[in-house]
């Protein structure tokens, strides 16, 4: 498998000016109300501390809250089933609903299920799946994966969702009108939500004393999904678990105000045993998680609540898109956690990062996220996966940094070179960081030099 | 092997050195007034409040909120409207419902939520079929934050609970703010003691 080149990806990113613009004004925009609400609550960086240790020690004893989840799910009444990769995970899903003869499942955003794919498995096997969310949605008739993990749809501007939806839903072809596309969708789900003989929610929390889920959403998209039809299938990856529901309070304080800045989402559904007479099943998903555990410097990222802040943040993201990183998860959080499921693959997304920690600096759960992607290249390094440009460059800067007489011979001659040499020798593929933006004027005089000079003078 | 036991037994053995749980304080604070903060918060938010009550009555209240509503149901006994819950009809069967109307079990300031579970409900699915949806709530039962609100005990044992924070909601076309996503076009809260 060829890499993903995220920085060939960008470019095409970059080329669409008006996409590029509010692309970059939206997100930052979200990360401004994030801050306005974290300022808001004095004890914000207590919570965070709070959510970390939790997460830690619940990663640490994860084996025993799996299964007192297990047993509490169980004794109120729903099904547990547990899938240790992506296949196992959709073909058990597929068991539930070919024995509940169900042929439409309308399904609230998961990225889990992204990661495993399961949408292209049921369609196959003659299942209609339904996105449910608004983004997710637009997202699925435009056969396109989510470019954000918790706005999917946010690098399409109105006139893309207008052109998809005139496409597949027959609204009017030109009509941009933000209130209408949404109203023509709201329409045009409704009779799924009411015929469809299963739904389908993620989870966003898992916690084991009460062996119930958390789902946390805006549109009341995933209520419905839950509360109408006869069945309810909830898939959660293992890493979801929490121990106790007094936890919850210091997540779902910080949850919402994190990725959207809002208190809380318009709905937060605590889902713990089926309504009478129907069915809920619990599907627990693995897919990698239980190795990334093992793994010294990367189990961190298993603290991830999938909020999104550490994207909106960063400007590598802001500027490239989520789609440019060829992965289910992109941005920051994406970097740390792609290549734990393909090395090869995703090889090239530690460098779309300038490393200056504003990701670190905003998660709520106070993963080191910027300190997992520098360690991440040192991996890349070590294992052989860095490309060939990079890696000819790293040599040459490794020789020329160990030998004093070579490095000031190579800085005296830059600065003459940049001085000097014609625009097509500074700018080219070579040298990609001046692309979009000019190489500084060189010092007159080396510090060296001025040092020398100076000491002379005293 | 099952899945299950392989999965665990990968778990035992990569979990990181145990570390220890924290306390969780409540963050009490008594600076304003619980109802105040409340308001503000459901406003920010989208939700809306009702008048004061007036000769009508609660049913009363409710109509001149929907003048034209055709189907008005209601979970609390405390409003008649138009059409009787009927608790073992099919979910879908609300699919018409104008209005639905509920009593909270309490409310949070921090968030300008409202607490319900199926105890209140009694069908889930009227807090989001129906197009409007009218909260009852007592104003003396408002609790300070979610911390708080998590100590209710009820949280161990409903099958089904939701805080509710204003009508359904979405942003997903260029970050236009639109109310009425999927569920509720729009959500009032009339404080009304019990």
């Amino acid at each position: 498998m060829k890499p993903i080149d995220h920085a060939e990806a960008s470019s095409h990113f970059i080329e669409a000016k008006a996409h590029l613009e509010f692309h970059d004004r939206r997100l930052w925009d979200l990360r401004v109300k994030r801050d306005r609400e974290a300022h808001g609550i004095p004890e914000w960086e207590e919570l965070r501390n709070l959510a970390s240790a939790i997460k830690e020690h619940t990663l640490s004893h994860l084996a025993d809250y799996l299964e007192e989840f297990e047993a509490q799910a169980k004794s109120n009444g729903a099904q547990v089933h547990w899938a240790r990769d992506a296949s196992e995970h959709n073909q058990i899903v597929y068991d539930i609903l070919s024995a509940h003869r169900a042929k439409t499942l309308v399904k609230s955003k998961s990225m889990l299920t992204e990661e495993c794919d399961m949408r292209p498995f049921l369609e196959t096997r003659g299942v209609k799946v339904i996105e449910t969310d608004l983004g997710e949605r637009i997202q699925q008739l435009d056969d396109e994966p989510p470019s954000h993990i918790v706005v999917p749809a946010v690098h399409k501007l109105r006139g893309d969702v207008a052109e998809v939806f005139a496409r597949t839903i027959g609204t009017e072809p030109g009509n941009n009108d933000a209130h209408y596309l949404a109203e023509a969708m709201r329409r045009n789900t409704r009779p799924y939500f009411l015929g469809a003989e299963a739904g389908m929610t993620g989870a966003n929390f898992a916690i084991a004393e009460t062996g119930s889920f958390v789902v946390c959403t805006n549109e009341g998209n995933a209520d419905l999904g839950a509360n109408v039809p006869k069945l309810h299938i909830a898939c959660i990856g293992i890493e979801k678990i929490i121990p106790k529901i007094e936890h919850l309070a210091v997540f779902i304080r910080m949850l919402s105000r994190s990725a959207l800045g809002s208190p809380i989402t318009q709905y937060t559904s605590h889902f713990r045993a089926p309504r009478p007479g129907t069915e809920l099943h619990i599907v627990l998903v693995d897919n990698g998680r239980s190795q990334r555990l093992g793994m010294k410097d990367f189990w961190h990222s298993l603290k991830c609540i999938r909020c999104g802040a550490c994207m909106n943040t960063c400007p590598v993201y802001r500027r490239s898109g989520g789609l440019s990183y060829g992965a289910t998860y992109s941005g920051p959080i994406g970097i740390i956690i792609d290549p734990a499921f393909d090395i090869r693959k995703y090889s090239n997304l530690p460098y779309a990062s300038t490393l200056n920690g504003s990701c670190t600096n905003v998660c709520p759960v106070k993963i080191n996220i910027h300190e997992q992607i520098y360690k991440w290249r040192q991996v890349m390094a070590e294992r052989n996966q860095l490309p060939l440009v990079k890696k000819e460059a790293i040599r040459i800067i490794g020789k020329v940094m160990s030998e004093p007489r070579l490095y000031r011979a190579a800085i005296s001659a830059t600065g003459l070179a940049i001085e000097h040499l014609p625009r097509f020798a500074v700018y080219n593929w070579l040298n990609p960081w001046g692309r979009q933006r000019e190489v500084p004027e060189p010092p007159k005089q080396s510090f060296r030099t001025w040092y020398i000079e100076n000491r002379r003078r005293q | 092997m099952t899945s299950r036991d392989a999965i665990l037994a990968t778990v035992r053995a990569n979990q990181p050195a145990p570390v220890p749980v924290p306390g969780i304080p409540l963050f009490e604070r008594t600076s304003r007034p619980l109802l105040e903060e409340f308001e503000e918060t459901l406003t920010r938010m989208g939700g809306k409040f009702a008048p004061a009550l007036a000769g009508g009555g609660l049913d009363g209240l409710v109509r001149s909120l929907f003048p034209d509503a055709a189907v008005i149901c209601s979970a609390t006994p405390e409003v008649r409207g138009t059409r009787a819950l009927d608790i073992g009809a099919d979910p879908a069967e609300l699919a018409d419902v104008d209005v639905g109307v509920v009593r909270a079990a309490f409310g949070v300031a921090e968030t300008g939520s409202v607490w319900l579970s199926e105890e209140e409900l009694k069908v889930n699915a009227l807090a989001y079929l129906a197009q409007h949806l009218v909260v009852l709530l007592d104003p003396t039962r408002i609790v300070g934050n979610l911390h708080q609100a998590y100590r209710d005990a009820r949280f161990k044992t409903a099958r089904y609970a939701v805080l509710v924070t204003g009508p359904s909601a979405t942003a997903d076309i260029e970050g236009v703010l639109i109310h009425g996503a999927q569920g509720v076009r729009s959500l009032t809260v009339a404080l009304v003691p019990l």
